[in-house]
C-alpha cells in the first residue's frame, strides 16, 4: 500500500471528533449522476476506481481481496489494479472488459455521485445510451497518446443525443505525455471543431492520470500550466439538471390515484418539472379539465399527515385538489397556462435495443412517462452511423441502430420535445409478444399532417349498409401454415354463405399479391406491411356492410391483433385453421414446401419463417378431423348459431 | 426531511422520491404485489419509504417474512410491531421441507440458506402467486448487485439470467411479463449504506436493538463472533458464552451472523463506527465467503 498516496477523503477528523457536527453537513448533499465513456484501454476503470479508492468507498476486505486479484488477474504488475474494482460480472472479468451498465456510488462533503459505468465499443451503444439516460455529466476519456478516435465521436454524439448539458473532456494519461502542454492544447482544438460540428456549445477540458492521481482529486504539480479545476471538484461545482428542471412550467405524470376512503382523493407522482403550490391553478391533460391545487401531502417520520408548502421538479408527491375531476394514471396534472402539447403522429430519434430489428408497421407498446399506448413506426427516415454521424438510407434499425422515424399512436397523448423535457419526451417500446424493452426513444415534434387529415363524415354511414343488406359484418379472419386449408375452407364457407342470402367477399392471400401488395415480397418486414394493407381494405369491406372472408397466413400474433383492434369489438373472428406441419407438407399442393426444403425458396413459414399460432382462437378448426365442407358447416354453426 | 427548503433538495430527499416512484410504478401495474421483510435495517428503512409513498393509505401490498426459524428473537418481536404500525398484512413462510428435515445452521452449512431462503421464497412467492417483490438490496452491496436492474425478471422458475436484463432507461420501467414469470423489484437500489442510516436517524425509523451495542454472551468460533441467542447453540467442547459488548452490522441467521465488539449504544455513534471501521459490510456474513463471485451464482439460482 505504501506506493499509493493516502485517499483525501480519508477518516475526516470531524467524523472522529464530533459526529453529529460531520453527519450534520452530510445532511446536505445534494446528488449528481454522471456516466464514464471510454474504453478499458482508456483507463476508464482505473479512473473510475480511483474516484472510489480516493473517496474512501473500499473498505480494507474489499482492498484486500483486490490485491490478491491484482496478482492474480491485473495488468498492472505487483501494483494494485483499480480496474478489477469495478469489473463486476464473473463472465467479464475472464474476458476483461466490461459489458453492461453498472452504477457505482461515492461520495464528498459536497455531493453524493452515483457513476454510469458503461462498455466503451460500439456493440455496446445501448448500454451506453442506457446509463446517459439519467446522466447530468459525462465524463468523456481519452488517451493522450491517442488522441480523439473514432469511439470519442460516437460517446460525444451518444452523450450528445441523450441531452446531456455538462462534458467534461478528460484527457487521461498525461504521464506518458510527459504532461505536455502542447499535446493537451492540439486535442481540445481537436475536440473544439467536432463539438461545433455536432452543435455542442460548450465542454470542459481537463488533463489528467487516473493511474498517477494527476488532476483526479485536486491540481498536480505536474501540470502547472493547467489552471482549471481538477475533476472532483469539477463534478462538486456543476448544475444539476433537477435544479435546472424547476425553472420550466410545472408538470406532473400521474401513477397512481390515492383512495384509502371517500374523504380523501390524491394524484400521486413524481414532479417532471417545475414548481407546484398549494393555490396553483393546474390543467389535467389530455380533457383539458382545470382546478386548484389544494394541499401537498406526505407523511412526517410520526406516521401523522403533514402538508407541504410548496413540492419541486424531483419530488414524488400526492396532490389533492379543490375540484373533483376525471384525473387517473395517464393524466398529467400541469400548470393550467402552460399544459404540454398533445398529439398522435411525431418525428422521433429511436435507439434499437433488441436483437430482433425493427418491423415498420408492427404495432408496439409505448410507454412514455406514465402513458401506455400502441404504436407503429414508419420505414425510417434514415439511420445515423454513429462514427461519422452520416444518414444512411435503411429499411429496419438493428440492434444498436440510431434511426430518425415517424412515429404513430393509436391515441393522443401528452408530450414534450425531449431537447426541452427530458421526462415528458422520453419513451421506450416493448414487444407485445416476448415483453422486451425494445427500442428507446426521443419524441421532437409532433406532425401535424393527421391533423390536417380530418375524417371525412358521409351521411350512409356503416350501420346504414349493414341495414341494407340485414345482416352484421364480420371479418372472418383464417390463418394457419401454407397448405393447411385457408382458402378451401373459405371457398366452401362463401358458397355456403352465399345460399344463405349474405353479402360476403373473399380475400385470399395470392390474389392479393397479384395486384394491392404485388410491390411486396416476403420478408419480416414485408409480411407486416402485407398484412397491414388487407386489414385496411378489409375493414373498408366491414364498413361497407359486407361479411369479409380473408384468407392469409398471417404469421405473426402481433399483426392479427393490429387488425382486431382496427375493427368494433366482436367484428373479428380469428379462425385458426390448425394443420401441422408435417400434414401441411405431406399435402404440399402447391409444391411450394419441397422448393423450400431444397433452399429455393427463401423465408417460407414453417421452414426458415416462424408462425405463431394463435392462443385464443375464436374459432379452431381442426382439418386432420373434418373434410372442407364439414369445417365450412362447423363455422356456420359457430357465428349463427344453426 | 420536508422542512428544508424545496428548491435544493438534498441527496436523501432525491432518493426517497426515487423509491417512491418505484414503488408506484409497482403498484400500479403488477396485479399481486408483495414486499419481503427481512426485519434488517434495510427493510426498515425501504417499509419507511412505502408508508410515505401511499400515505394516507397503508401500502398496497402484504408483507412477507421468509422465515429461517433461526433468526435472532429481538428481530421476531420487531417483525409483529412494524407490520402493525403500517397497518399491512404480515405473512410468515417457513419452508416445510426444511422444517421436516430439521435443516439447520450449526449442521447442514450451505443447505441451511438454500433450503430456508432461497426455496423457501421460492415456495413462498408460487404458493401466494406474487408476481411482483420488492426487496431492499442496494447495488453498492457487493459487485454482481452493481448490475442489477431496479426491475429485475425472473423466468417462471425464479431464474436470474445476468446476460438478459431489459434495459433500464430514464425512469421508465417495463413491468411487463406473461403468466408465471415474476418481477424481483429493487426501489433502494441507488441507496449506500450511510444513505440508509442517516435517513434512519433523521426519521426516526425504529430499528432492531441489536444494532446497538449491549453486553450480550457470545463465543468466538471460526474467527466470528457469535451471539448465543437460545438454547439451541450447541457449544463445542472448551466453549462457554462470554458476555462482551457487541452489535451487529447486519442481521440474519443468529449462528450465520458475526456481531464486532462495540460500545456504539446510540445511531450517531454507530454511523460513526460505521464511517470509521475498515470492514465491508457483508464480511459479517458467512454466505459470501464460498467464492468470489458465489452471489451471483446464488442469484441465478433464485436467490434474492
Amino acid at each position: 500500500m505504501s506506493e499509493l498516496t493516502p485517499p483525501i477523503y480519508e477518516t475526516e477528523a470531524l467524523i472522529g471528533e464530533d459526529i453529529d457536527a460531520y453527519l450534520e453537513l452530510h445532511q446536505h448533499k445534494s446528488m449528481l449522476r454522471f456516466i464514464t465513456c471510454g474504453s478499458v484501454d482508456d483507463g476508464k476503470s482505473t479512473l473510475i476506481g480511483r474516484l472510489l479508492y480516493d473517496s474512501k468507498m473500499i473498505f480494507e476486505d474489499q482492498l484486500a481481496s483486490l490485491e490478491a486479484d491484482s496478482k492474480k488477474l491485473g495488468t498492472q504488475g505487483q501494483e494494485i489494479d483499480f480496474a478489477l474494482l469495478v469489473d463486476g460480472l464473473a463472465a467479464e472479468r475472464e474476458q476483461g472488459i466490461t459489458i453492461d451498465v453498472a452504477y457505482r456510488f461515492f461520495a464528498t462533503e459536497k455531493r453524493k455521485f452515483i457513476v454510469a459505468d458503461t462498455p466503451g465499443h460500439e456493440q455496446y451503444t445501448r448500454n451506453m445510451v442506457t446509463g446517459a439516460s439519467t446522466a447530468d455529466l459525462a465524463v468523456i476519456l481519452i488517451d493522450a497518446r491517442q488522441g480523439i478516435l473514432t469511439q470519442t465521436r460516437r460517446h460525444s454524439y451518444l452523450a450528445h443525443l441523450l441531452g446531456i448539458q455538462h462534458i467534461v473532456l478528460a484527457v487521461n494519461k498525461m504521464d506518458l505525455v510527459d504532461y505536455d502542454q502542447d499535446r493537451f492544447d492540439e486535442i481540445v482544438g481537436q475536440y473544439r471543431e467536432f463539438a461545433d460540428d455536432l452543435g455542442m456549445k460548450a465542454f470542459t477540458a481537463i488533463p489528467l492520470s487516473g493511474l498517477a492521481g494527476d488532476n483526479v482529486t485536486q491540481n498536480s504539480d505536474n501540470m502547472p500550466w493547467y489552471q482549471g479545476s481538477a475533476l472532483l471538484p469539477h463534478l462538486e461545482s456543476v448544475e444539476l439538471q433537477q435544479e435546472a428542471a424547476q425553472a420550466a412550467s410545472f408538470a406532473m405524470p400521474v401513477q397512481w390515484v390515492n383512495r384509502p376512503n371517500l374523504d380523501f382523493r390524491g394524484f400521486s407522482g413524481l414532479i417532471a418539472t417545475g414548481r407546484v403550490a398549494p393555490g396553483d391553478a393546474i390543467r389535467v391533460v389530455p380533457s383539458g379539465k382545470t382546478a386548484r391545487v389544494k394541499s401537498i401531502v406526505t407523511m412526517a417520520s410520526d406516521g401523522t399527515l403533514q402538508t407541504l408548502e410548496a413540492a419541486v421538479a424531483g419530488q414524488s408527491v400526492t396532490l389533492t385538489l379543490d375540484t373533483e375531476i376525471d384525473c387517473s394514471r395517464g393524466d398529467i396534472i400541469a400548470a393550467a397556462d402552460n399544459p404540454p402539447a398533445v398529439a398522435d403522429r411525431f418525428e422521433a430519434t429511436l435507439i434499437w435495443m433488441d436483437e430482433q430489428a425493427l418491423l415498420p408497421g408492427r404495432s408496439y407498446e409505448m410507454k412514455i412517462g406514465t402513458q401506455t399506448v400502441a404504436a407503429s413506426v414508419q420505414t425510417p427516415k434514415y439511420q445515423v452511423n454513429v462514427n461519422t454521424m452520416e444518414h444512411l438510407a435503411s429499411k429496419t434499425l438493428e440492434l444498436n441502430a440510431i434511426g430518425v422515424v415517424e412515429i404513430a399512436t393509436t391515441q393522443k397523448i401528452s408530450f414534450a420535445p425531449y431537447a426541452e423535457n427530458r421526462a415528458l419526451g422520453s419513451f421506450v417500446l416493448i414487444d407485445k409478444m416476448s415483453n422486451a424493452t425494445v427500442a428507446a426513444g426521443l419524441l421532437h415534434f409532433s406532425l401535424r399532417r393527421a391533423d390536417n387529415i380530418h375524417w371525412q363524415a358521409t351521411d350512409i354511414d356503416r350501420k346504414a349498409h349493414a341495414q341494407l343488406k340485414n345482416q352484421k359484418p364480420l371479418l372472418l379472419w383464417f390463418t394457419g401454415l401454407s397448405g393447411s386449408g385457408k382458402s378451401t375452407i373459405a371457398n366452401e364457407l362463401e358458397k355456403l354463405l352465399h345460399t344463405m342470402n349474405r353479402h360476403t367477399f373473399l380475400l385470399d392471400g395470392d390474389n392479393v399479391r397479384h395486384g394491392l401488395n404485388k410491390d411486396l415480397g416476403f420478408t419480416d418486414a414485408d409480411r407486416v406491411e402485407n398484412i397491414r394493407r388487407i386489414g385496411e381494405v378489409s375493414k373498408l369491406m366491414v364498413d361497407a356492410g359486407l361479411i369479409v372472408l380473408s384468407a392469409f397466413i398471417s404469421p405473426f400474433r402481433a399483426e392479427r391483433d393490429m387488425v382486431r383492434e382496427m375493427l368494433p369489438e366482436g367484428e373479428f373472428v380469428e379462425i385458426f385453421v390448425d394443420t401441422p406441419l408435417e400434414v401441411a407438407e405431406q399435402r404440399d399442393v402447391k409444391g411450394l414446401y419441397k422448393k423450400a426444403r431444397a433452399g429455393e425458396l427463401k423465408n417460407f413459414t414453417g421452414i426458415d419463417s416462424p408462425y405463431e399460432p394463435p392462443l385464443s382462437p375464436d374459432i379452431r378448426v381442426n382439418t386432420t378431423q373434418m373434410s372442407a365442407q364439414e369445417a365450412a358447416q362447423h363455422i356456420v354453426t359457430h357465428l349463427f348459431g344453426l | 426531511m420536508s422542512e428544508l427548503p424545496p428548491s435544493r433538495l438534498t441527496h436523501l430527499q432525491r432518493l426517497e422520491a426515487e423509491s417512491i416512484h418505484i414503488m408506484r410504478e409497482i403498484a400500479a401495474q403488477a396485479e399481486k404485489p408483495v414486499m419481503l421483510y427481512s426485519v434488517g435495517k434495510d427493510s426498515a428503512a425501504m417499509l419507511h419509504v412505502a408508508k410515505k409513498a401511499f400515505f394516507p393509505s397503508p401500502p398496497p401490498f402484504p408483507l412477507l417474512h421468509v422465515d429461517t426459524t433461526w433468526k435472532f428473537k429481538a428481530m421476531y418481536d420487531l417483525r409483529e410491531k412494524a407490520a402493525e404500525d403500517a397497518g399491512m398484512e404480515l405473512l410468515v413462510h417457513k419452508n416445510p421441507e426444511a422444517q421436516a428435515q430439521g435443516i439447520n445452521p450449526f449442521d447442514h452449512g450451505g443447505l441451511h440458506t438454500d433450503m430456508w431462503k432461497t426455496e423457501g421464497l421460492k415456495q413462498a412467492l408460487d404458493k401466494y402467486g406474487f408476481d411482483a417483490a420488492f426487496g431492499g438490496a442496494r447495488r453498492d452491496e457487493e459487485k454482481s448487485r452493481a448490475k442489477e436492474r431496479v426491475f429485475s425478471f425472473r423466468s417462471a422458475d425464479h431464474r436470474w439470467d445476468p446476460k438478459n436484463q431489459r434495459p433500464e432507461l430514464w425512469n421508465l420501467y417495463n413491468a411487463k411479463k406473461a403468466k408465471g414469470e415474476s418481477l424481483r423489484v429493487f426501489p433502494m437500489s441507488n441507496w449506500t449504506e450511510l444513505d440508509i442510516w442517516q435517513y434512519i436517524q433523521l426519521e426516526n425509523i425504529e430499528i432492531v436493538p441489536l444494532y446497538f451495542a449491549a453486553p450480550r454472551p457470545t463465543v468466538e468460533r471460526d474467527g466470528m463472533l457469535l451471539m448465543v441467542d437460545d438454547e439451541r447453540f450447541p457449544l463445542r467442547e472448551g466453549e462457554s458464552p462470554e458476555m462482551r459488548s457487541i452489535r451487529f452490522r447486519t442481521l440474519g441467521c443468529y449462528p450465520l451472523t458475526g456481531a464486532v465488539e462495540s460500545e456504539a449504544s446510540n445511531l450517531s455513534q454507530v454511523i460513526q463506527e460505521m464511517l470509521l471501521t475498515t470492514t465491508s459490510e457483508r464480511q459479517g456474513r458467512a454466505i459470501d465467503h464460498d467464492a468470489s463471485a458465489s452471489m451471483e451464482k446464488k442469484k441465478q439460482e433464485g436467490y434474492f
